[in-house]
């Protein structure tokens, strides 16, 4: 899908959307899945992502927990967007995710669906939100890739 | 009565025209903190503006002044509490003071030996005990919750027996805001023998506190849930248990002389919990905060926290929306959840609307296994807030289900 950040309405159905129906919502217990549990002090969220790496691909993520409106979404999204994608393609699309809550220049072809969350650097305390799932994909990466040390 | 356009004229908080920025200020988050008057600020800057020097140690007039300072606020926060001047131990906060009591505790626990605490602590008075306990091998018991989330006399017969050594509780929650009967469950707990420790954080800054009228066994608070600095609370014990009690934290101040040989003797009570140079600006402050309370009167706040939750309660009732967990408390606290929104979004829409409250579990993790929710939105009120203040929060509620407004509009 291509929008742009100047259509809010639709920046707001996608939020809704995938808030209301998040999109692979779903526990494996799988060993061969990375699972990593995201949760603080300081927020609600207590997210569980679970990353599935064969051969430099992120063959496929699932993910489990409670969040606010706005992780539950990104988290939804996020998933969508890194499934079949390789490792380093993930990468770079947390990179300019990154970006994009900082407020700096990005790359919007990148990011698709996710851009719907440009704005929400409006309350700097949520931006821990939006990437909530992203910190975790980086640690599953980061534990996926002590495997091969 | 309180009159709060003159009261938030101490507070400098305030002195933009009661905004924060570009938004009005309705801070509502004073279970988490509370705003300090000039009167506090001006006594801790006296300390360093005018006596900076260490107190119990110097031979020259200037020391001897901070010793005078020290002891005279020291004085003033027993008085504030009904305690004796050598009952009263400073700390860093409430946590380090429930940390102290129940490490010190620990010689009179034996395995299978109970402490009973209740599903709506804070972590500061469940963690040290959990810990103890381990320890110890004592065993936690919880009063169990009447249907609104009470603590009733008859609830904590139920788990009272001749193995418990201590009952630990908040005298006021800091999520539903009911008020113990403290005298009556001290009362109980003495019967059968055993130690009383109230966890004072959230009622000293709104309740007269009498600990001799109490008759608790200890009892702990912060000093800046009370306008008071921030970094320091207060350890208050009956002098005898804090005779026998062994100190945490050793160091400087706290003995009297040691030798080589590993003999040490340490100072009376209050002194011997106290190691380490002291927050002594923080003292000073807190005694402006007590004396400046006291000026305010615990029967005003009382009265105008009480009237102010009645009006937020018969608001968001009216609103439709919400769920409130605790109408009928005591304490000027609500805590709700509006209808299919997350207390995070709720808060940070909230939020947008200068009606600043906190979303979580509030530090008491336990709970939202009895209130069967995962978060809650808490507003809690002192007595600088107004009409208008709940006035925001009922109309910023009505709206709330319109969360993400707050990055699109």
């Amino acid at each position: 899908m291509s929008f742009s950040i100047n259509d809010p309405a639709l920046m707001r159905e996608i939020i809704m959307d995938n808030y209301q129906n998040p999109r692979n919502f779903e526990k494996v217990d799988d060993p061969k899945y990375i699972t990593i549990h995201m949760d603080s002090a300081s927020c609600i969220d207590d997210i569980y992502i679970q990353v599935l790496v064969k051969d430099g691909i992120i063959s496929d993520c699932k993910w489990h927990g409670k969040g606010c409106a706005i992780s539950t979404a990104s988290t939804s999204i996020m998933t969508e967007m890194i499934k079949g994608q390789s490792v380093s393609k993930a990468m770079q699309m947390m990179d300019e995710f990154n970006k994009m809550l900082a407020d700096k220049p990005y790359d919007e072809n990148i990011l698709g669906d996710a851009i719907c969350f440009a704005t929400v650097n409006r309350q700097p305390s949520r931006i821990t939100c939006a990437n909530i799932s992203w910190r975790g994909l980086k640690k599953a990466l980061e534990e996926e890739d002590k495997k091969h040390d | 009565m309180i009159d709060v356009k003159k009261i938030r004229q101490d507070f400098p908080m305030y002195r933009k025209d009661s905004k924060y920025g570009n938004l009005p200020l309705h801070y509502l988050d004073n279970a988490a903190t509370s705003f300090k008057p000039y009167s506090v600020i001006k006594a801790v800057d006296h300390y360093y503006e005018d006596i900076s020097a260490n107190a119990h140690r110097g031979d020259y007039p200037l020391a001897h002044d901070v010793d005078v300072a020290f002891e005279g606020s020291s004085n003033i926060i027993a008085k504030f509490m009904n305690a004796d001047p050598k009952e009263v131990c400073f700390t860093a906060g409430d946590s380090m003071g429930m940390n102290q009591v129940a490490y010190g505790l620990m010689p009179i626990l034996k395995e299978g030996d109970e402490i009973v605490l209740s599903f709506e602590e804070h972590a500061s008075n469940v963690l040290p005990w959990f810990k103890v306990a381990k320890l110890t091998k004592a065993v936690i018991k919880y009063v169990p919750l009447t249907k609104e989330g009470r603590i009733t006399p008859e609830n904590l017969k139920k788990v009272l027996s001749p193995r418990t050594k201590i009952v630990s509780l908040a005298i006021v929650s800091n999520v539903l805001g009911y008020l113990l009967p403290i005298k009556e469950l001290v009362k109980l707990t003495h019967e059968v023998g055993a130690l009383f420790v109230a966890d004072a954080a959230q009622s000293i800054g709104h309740l007269k506190t009498d600990v001799k009228d109490l008759d608790v066994d200890f009892l702990c608070f912060s000093s800046h849930k009370m306008c008071g600095p921030m970094g320091l609370g207060v350890m208050y014990g009956k002098y005898d248990l804090l005779d026998k009690m062994e100190p945490v934290f050793s160091g400087g101040e706290m003995n009297a002389r040691f030798n080589s040989c590993g003999m040490v003797s340490l100072e009376e009570p209050p002194l011997k919990f106290e190691a380490g140079t002291q927050n002594i600006p923080g003292v000073m402050g807190l005694a402006a905060a007590c004396q400046y309370l006291e000026q305010v009167g615990f029967d005003n706040i009382d009265a105008h926290e009480r009237h102010l939750k009645q009006m937020a309660v018969e608001g968001l009732k009216k609103n439709g929306n919400a769920v409130i967990y605790n109408p009928d408390s005591e304490a000027g606290i609500i805590t709700f959840n509006i209808n299919k929104v997350f207390a995070q979004d709720a808060a940070s829409y909230l939020a947008s609307k200068g009606v600043f409250v906190r979303s979580g579990q509030h530090c008491a993790k336990i709970l939202p296994e009895f209130l069967n929710t995962q978060a809650t939105v808490r507003a809690s009120l002192y007595f600088y807030n107004d009409e208008d203040d709940i006035k925001a929060l009922i109309e910023a509620c009505k709206h709330a289900e319109d969360f993400l407004d707050v990055f699109f509009n």
